[in-house]
């Protein structure tokens, strides 16, 4: 069992969740993942770790609410607990020693980038992030980011920061040089125009894939991608690849395999959450 | 209907039998061999309850009648565990259930498991005397009687109380060789702990073999049996992530490495990634371990329509009756030796057969077709002749030229075998592999570590259930005499008796 012991809502549907993984918390690396798993008959999830405190024995995990396993791991409060936390999972990040690199984060990705941002930091190396989102409550974890770090923030709507996609700003920066790594993280479409950006500049770029699994282990084969023409496992040989390589038509698509699930549990989840108001409203009654 | 082992008549209880006359042998060889009563074809097609109901006390005692007690038993020697099988067939013969499970249950870990998935045709019940003239006595029921029987009436069997040594072993894997050796290194005394990667115990018992097959409630109370017996059992626990091989070392006094061969293998053809194409792991992993068949499982599953499952064995046979269940028209093996070959066990077969399955033989897969949005909606195969023997001894498939056409479905499931996973190899320099990165380990199982052992599949590739336990026992034979510093082990019992044969398996 695991207990929350601290949580903060950080836009209209990510939050952040300090869970008690004492032996995680001391082995874990940048780039890493966890499995878990609510209670029984749960949903095995993967997320990012996207800090550790080997002191106390905690992990930090942010969790957007897109289907009905994550709305439930969202709405955890301090004091209850989550039973499994398998890891920690994947490859860490390799992470340049020296120069400059710009870390561009969209939505939850943001969230995952912050450990390699604050591990680049820690290596002395020069970070600029890049961070975007809908609108300014979508905008996440900026103040940790400027920590490490210049931050340019980007809004679709233009209501803070610079008006538009990160990817221009990344090609401002791109143009104005001395750029020795990138790293992003997002969804897909943006991950895939960050690739594209970079590679005429021929600027290493790490993306990390958000491949749906089960184990974590390389067992189920369920996560696999495409890279550099090779089938290769999102969990074992990633998360993290070099984003000129990656086949991220194939990946979207992949994505969209359990789709129409995710509708119907959440139609499920939102209807027997209604049938509880009712409950509730007759027990008054 | 048949009633189940647990309410045998009163007078099944102890010994209080009365004395009856003992039949002759030559009776004994006019009683014919009993049927297993099973769900029909039809009716268990559409439901994920076990397919075989288990013997009546009344059919068992009078299959148990069928055994002349060799007094050079064969079949214990077809065992790869080496259970006692005249024994525990006397005792049971003779009305004495609590002897039968305790003699049963001395020789073997899991009882309730190998009663189920064993290959008998091709162990115990394939040499048994009786075969010269007819049919073997049918010892995987028997086990599986006695070993329910047991199951269910705990109380009536004598408590172990062994002296406790003070020396701990770690085990990695719950699956039939880890479980295995930690049950027999509890009985000597030895502080055990299991560590699995997933979030319950029982590895390929838990997350592959089916429900219908192997009911998870038999396998939680046989894991529930070694708790009560001291093991400790730690989930979540990935070794070469969470604990490497090294530290482990450090904690524990021997080790037992058992995690199987867990990387799936596809068929490396065009398509093989558009959505609709599952490994074997992957589908019954979802189905089994996640619980993907209930329609309110919170893990989603592809249901198809026309599924079709590349491979021969066990897990395709697995995997092609579980699309039956979850609502398959159609399922297909493709397959591409012929029926002869089929690795599976026969009774898989038949019983795959029974429930509607189709079985493409000679036909091996060239591509998966998809449509425009990448959805799986047919499999490109050829047809095959078989040609010379190869190095199996099987005969070998040759493509028939111009023999290629579409086999139209929604969903493919590739079962044609596990790899070693490199998980946990990858986090020990010092663990020697092979070429296929499976462990070395000598005749005792110890690997290049002293002290560590590993034994299962991730040590002879891909094999079964028993094959495993069979390892986990002479391991835990060993691990004891390396913990007692007698090395190398005096008793047979720790040494592999056919490792060549072994590895063919």
């Amino acid at each position: 069992m695991h207990p929350v012991v601290e949580r903060e809502q950080l836009s209209p549907n990510v939050v952040r969740l300090v869970v008690e993984a004492a032996r995680i918390a001391k082995v874990r690396r940048p780039g890493q993942f966890v499995i878990v798993r609510k209670g029984p008959g749960g949903e095995r999830i993967p997320l990012t770790i996207a800090d550790n405190d080997p002191v106390a024995g905690t992990i930090t995990l942010m969790i957007q609410a897109i289907g009905a396993s994550t709305t439930e791991l969202t709405s955890l409060q301090v004091g209850e607990t989550i039973q499994d936390v398998a890891g920690p999972l994947g490859r860490e990040t390799d992470l340049i020693a020296s120069g400059h690199a710009v870390c561009v984060g969209g939505g939850v990705g943001t969230a995952v980038l912050l450990p390699i941002v604050k591990a680049l930091a820690e290596n002395g190396v020069k970070v600029t992030s890049v961070i975007g989102g809908r609108s300014k409550e979508w905008v996440i974890l900026e103040p940790e980011l400027r920590a490490c770090g210049d931050v340019v923030v980007c809004t679709d709507d233009g209501s803070y920061g610079r008006h538009g996609f990160v990817t221009q700003a990344l090609k401002d920066l791109l143009d104005a040089g001395g750029v020795d790594a990138v790293y992003a993280i997002g969804p897909v479409p943006m991950m895939k125009a960050v690739s594209e950006m970079t590679k005429p500049y021929d600027v290493e770029t790490t993306v990390s894939l958000n491949a749906i699994m089960v184990d974590g282990t390389g067992m189920c084969g369920g996560c696999r991608v495409t890279i550099a023409g090779e089938t290769k496992y999102a969990c074992v040989d990633g998360p993290e690849f070099n984003a000129h390589d990656v086949n991220f038509q194939e990946l979207a698509d992949r994505l969209t395999t359990y789709r129409s699930f995710e509708q119907q549990a959440l139609a499920r989840q939102a209807d027997q959450e209604a049938k509880g108001a009712c409950a509730t409203t007759e027990v008054k009654a | 209907m048949t009633e189940p082992a647990s309410q045998v008549p009163a007078e099944a209880d102890g010994a209080a039998i009365p004395d009856k006359t003992p039949l002759t042998n030559k009776e004994r060889m006019t009683i014919g061999r009993v049927s297993m009563p099973e769900q029909e074809g039809e009716v268990r097609a559409q439901n994920f309850g076990e397919v075989n109901l288990g013997l009546t006390y009344q059919l068992a005692m009078m299959e148990a009648e069928r055994c002349i007690q060799c007094p050079k038993p064969f079949c214990v020697d077809g065992c790869p565990v080496r259970v006692d099988i005249p024994r525990f067939i006397k005792f049971l013969r003779d009305g004495d259930l609590p002897s039968a499970a305790e003699s049963l249950l001395g020789d073997n870990a899991l009882p309730c498991v190998t009663g189920r998935v064993c290959p008998q045709e091709s162990q115990c019940e394939g040499v048994c005397i009786r075969t010269k003239k007819g049919d073997s006595v049918a010892i995987g029921y028997l086990e599986r009687f006695v070993a329910d029987w047991a199951l269910q009436n705990l109380d009536q069997l004598p408590k172990a109380h062994p002296v406790l040594t003070g020396k701990k072993v770690g085990i990695v894997g719950s699956g039939p060789a880890g479980l295995t050796a930690a049950g027999e290194l509890a009985k000597k005394g030895h502080d055990v702990t299991v560590f699995e990667a997933f979030h319950a115990p029982g590895g390929v018992l838990i997350y592959g073999i089916p429900e219908f097959r192997l009911p998870k409630d038999i396998v939680q109370a046989e894991v529930d049996r070694l708790v009560a017996e001291g093991v400790k059992i730690e989930v979540d626990a990935i070794i070469g992530r969470t604990y490497t091989v090294p530290e482990l070392r450090e904690e524990y006094d021997a080790l037992f490495l058992a995690v199987g061969a867990g990387l799936p293998v596809f068929m490396n053809v065009p398509g093989e990634n558009f959505k609709g194409v599952y490994s074997a792991n992957e589908y019954l992993t979802r189905v089994n371990l996640m619980g993907a068949w209930s329609p309110t499982s919170a893990t989603p599953i592809l249901h198809g329509q026309r599924v079709v499952v590349v491979g021969g064995g066990n897990v395709a046979m697995d995997a092609v009756r579980t699309a039956r269940r979850l609502g398959a028209a159609e399922a297909t093996i493709v397959y591409r030796r012929s029926e002869e070959e089929l690795p599976a066990r026969k009774e898989e077969v038949h019983h795959a057969k029974d429930e509607g399955v189709r079985f493409e033989l000679l036909t091996a897969p060239e591509e998966v077709i998809g449509d425009e949005n990448r959805w799986v909606t047919g499999l490109r195969v050829s047809s095959m002749e078989l040609g010379e023997p190869d190095k199996s001894g099987r005969r070998r498939p040759v493509k028939i030229e111009g023999s290629e056409h579409i086999i139209g479905c929604d969903l493919v499931v590739v079962a044609i075998g596990t790899r070693a996973n490199p998980l946990l190899t990858g986090s020990a320099p010092e663990l020697k592999v092979n070429e296929y990165g499976y462990m070395i380990a000598d005749e005792y199982g110890m690997t290049s570590m002293p002290g560590v052992f590993a034994g299962g599949d991730i040590v002879r590739g891909a094999a079964t259930v028993i094959l495993a336990m069979g390892d986990g026992k002479r391991s835990a034979q060993a691990i004891d005499s390396w913990l007692n510093g007698v090395w190398p082990p005096v008793s047979a019992d720790a040494k592999e008796p056919e490792k060549a044969e072994a590895a063919a398996g």
